[in-house]
């Protein structure tokens, strides 16, 4: 058996029930390693690129990477890819819990769904053996429920996926939820789920560990070596653990960063009800970890009696100084309804202050509210409309549950909408730390953070501090950090041990797990592939150059308020030079780069 | 006066904000040392929302940042 793959992959395809298994291609899986980059590849190689996200000819990959579940840190995590009904472009979410780690220990390398089925069914998987069942009984369950009504059925031990209403209803911001409240979040890929009307992928296994690690002593010692600079490292060790990554919102805040109402301001004076700090004080629990993980950055709250997941910074930010409102029981009721109906935490949120300020500006007018009012600050919109997006009825329900750009294009302002490749941005004001921004416009999934997290060096410090408002030599910083990424991705580690560890440490583990022999500039390489292939998919997709983006209200509207009063992105001067590191030219890669990076099957097209 | 601003674990026991008097001074290390703080517990150092060292000169007016190595994404 080859090192840390299980040289299986599943093809179900929902249309005829068929199951077939085919033998992992061990070449492609080390040029490409796993999960975000191998899934990818498949999918690029596949055509899906060109097909409608939400037809039958779109598939889903549930991917693991060689580190899954090996005894190595946070390495309990998988990937959802796909073609994003969202973006039209590619979508790889991450998510952690436990059930990526079981996929694995049952032998699976890769799920691929393709096709439709004719009515709502489920997966159940027991180590090799797949079967599908019947799903009519749980259509409109919510998420957390169906999980413990598939492990009352299949057994305590079981570890549930699956989609909420609002992927039922292929709502374009419908995350996969697995695990009651983790989330493969973004992307919209609960709603390709939907389309396929598949309601959940169970899995169990007798395996309790990866018995197919090619070297055991040298993974041994190179998760030694990590795990010393993971305890080592106070953001690793003790930080996240203590304050969760909700702690950022004062910090980010504090450096006038803190996107707040729309964006049309970057200070939030109430910032501290909505802090780190203040969730640790009322509501927490217990931190909470991922399968395999030291760091537990997760939380555990009680919110109204009721002991859930706790929202993590984005919806703290989203849900507060996006939306203008600084009650944080509230905040933690919608995130547990995000998880409840299966939405991204992230661009529902995000949306909602889109329509916020819509509403200010009004465009959207009281009577289409239902007796609720889009006002900043009401607690009623943020609840009712987060269950409306999730379970959506009227033509609003439906526009706003399609996310920002759409919702902002309908009513003629798409200016509004805070979105690049119409996916919502996180939450760091791009005008007040400049390598975020290169990040943001040049993700190949859209407005996304985790792909190339620039906070690190420009605001935290890790592993250096830059100057978060000048731009030099941001652009080279931006494309190793994407590289990089695309390894931790590709491998199935959590993005936060990077706080700690560096492209030498994911070397070592690679190698050692998989028995390969790369040097630290042959793994960053294949980073710089996997963000090559995921770029000409987006080509093929039918992206265009000037999709990498940021909206105007960065480009041109400087912050109003707080210490970044002033600034703007001058995204129009690194975007060059990002192409410039990156060996592309007008967004795409040369042929001469597609060639340096073994991607000849790209070239021409 | 400064005003410092606490976060995290740095709070506990000098609670979330002080205001200082600037006369008493130099540099922000002086009151990093004033508030008993071991230098290795500040991994974040703001004035005015602007990254700076220990050393930097404070002055009437400022506002003083200081947090404990945290991260999140
Ligand atoms: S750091 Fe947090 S998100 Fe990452 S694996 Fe650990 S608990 Fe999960």
């Amino acid at each position: 058996m080859a090192g840390a793959y299980y040289e299986k992959i599943a093809r179900i395809n929902l249309t005829t029930g068929e199951i077939k298994i085919e033998k992992l291609d061990l070449d492609l899986a080390h040029k490409f390693i796993g999960g975000r980059g191998l899934g990818t590849k498949i999918l690029y190689d596949e055509g899906v690129a060109t097909v409608d996200p939400l037809s039958p000819e779109n598939k889903l990959v549930y991917i693991t990477g060689p580190m899954t579940g090996a005894a190595a840190p946070s390495t309990g995590r998988y990937m959802v890819v796909t073609k994003s009904p969202l973006t039209g472009m590619i979508a790889s979410s991450n998510s952690g819990g436990i059930w990526g780690q079981k996929l694995k220990y049952a032998g699976w390398d890769a799920l691929i769904v393709e096709g439709e089925a004719p009515e709502w069914c489920y997966l159940n998987i027991v180590d090799d053996k797949i079967e599908l069942l019947d799903a009519r009984e749980y259509v409109g369950v919510k998420s957390e429920e169906i999980d413990e009504k598939l492990k009352e059925k299949h057994g305590a031990d079981a570890s549930v996926l699956n989609i909420g209403p609002a992927g039922e209803k292929k709502v374009l911001l419908a995350a996969i939820m697995n695990d009651k409240d983790r989330a493969a979040g973004r992307s919209g890929v609960g709603a390709v789920m939907g389309s396929k009307k598949l309601k959940a992928i169970v899995v169990k296994t007798s395996r309790t560990k990866l018995d197919n690690i090619a070297d055991i002593d040298a993974l041994k010692a190179a998760t030694k070596r990590s795990m010393d600079l993971i305890k080592a490292n106070g953001v690793t060790g003790s930080g996240l653990r203590a304050l969760g990554t909700a702690v950022l919102v004062n910090i980010i805040n504090n450096v006038g960063s803190l996107p707040t109402r729309n964006w049309q301001e970057s200070y939030y004076d109430q910032a501290e009800d909505i802090s780190g700090e203040a969730l640790a004080e009322k509501y927490l629990v217990r931190p909470s970890a991922c399968a395999r993980c030291p760091i537990a950055c997760g939380r555990v709250v009680n919110i109204n009696g009721k002991v859930a997941g706790g929202p993590e910074y984005e919806p703290l930010w989203a849900y507060g100084a996006n939306c203008g409102n600084n009650d944080l029981n509230v905040i933690d009721e919608c995130n547990m309804l995000c998880n409840e109906y299966g939405l991204d935490a992230i661009g529902t949120p995000c949306t909602i202050a889109a329509a916020m300020e819509l509403y200010q500006r009004g465009a959207i007018k009281e009577e289409e509210c239902a007796g609720v009012p889009l006002e900043w600050g009401s607690t009623k919109a943020l609840i009712e409309w987060t269950k409306r997006m999730g379970d959506p009825e009227t033509e609003l329900d439906w526009l706003m549950s399609s996310g920002s750009a759409r919702l902002c294009e309908h009513y003629g302002m798409p200016e509004i909408s805070m979105s690049v490749k119409k996916q919502e941005m996180p939450a760091y004001d791009a005008r007040g730390i400049q390598g975020i921004g290169i990040t943001y416009a040049t993700s190949n999934r859209g407005g996304c953070h985790v792909r190339g997290y620039m906070i690190s060096p420009e605001v935290l410090g890790l592993p250096q501090q830059l100057d978060r408002t000048v731009i030099d030599e941001k652009a080279a910083w931006a494309k190793t950090f994407q590289d990089l990424t695309a390894v931790i991705d590709s491998m199935g580690h959590c993005l936060f041990t990077s706080f700690a560890m560096g492209a030498p440490e994911y070397t070592d583990l690679l190698n050692a797990a998989t028995g390969t022999n790369w040097t630290v500039e042959q793994v960053l390489e294949i980073g710089d592939r996997i963000y090559n292939i995921e770029r000409m998919f987006n080509k093929a997709a039918g992206m265009k150059p000037e999709d990498d983006r940021l909206p105007k209200r960065l480009l041109q509207e400087p912050i109003v308020n707080g210490p970044s009063k002033g600034m703007v992105s001058q995204l129009p001067l690194t975007l060059p030079q990002y192409y410039e590191a990156r060996g592309w030219v007008n967004a795409f890669p040369t042929d001469e780069t597609l060639k340096k990076l073994g991607l000849d099957e790209c070239i021409g097209k | 006066m400064i005003e410092v601003r606490l976060f995290a674990t740095l709070r506990e026991g000098r609670g979330k904000i002080q205001m200082l008097n600037a006369s008493e001074f130099a540099c922000a290390g002086d009151i990093i040392r004033h508030l008993d703080i071991p230098t290795e517990e500040v991994a974040i150092l703001l004035i005015n929302g602007f990254h700076q060292k220990p050393e930097t000169p404070v002055k009437d007016g400022d506002i003083v940042a200081l947090f404990p190595p945290v991260g999140g994404g």
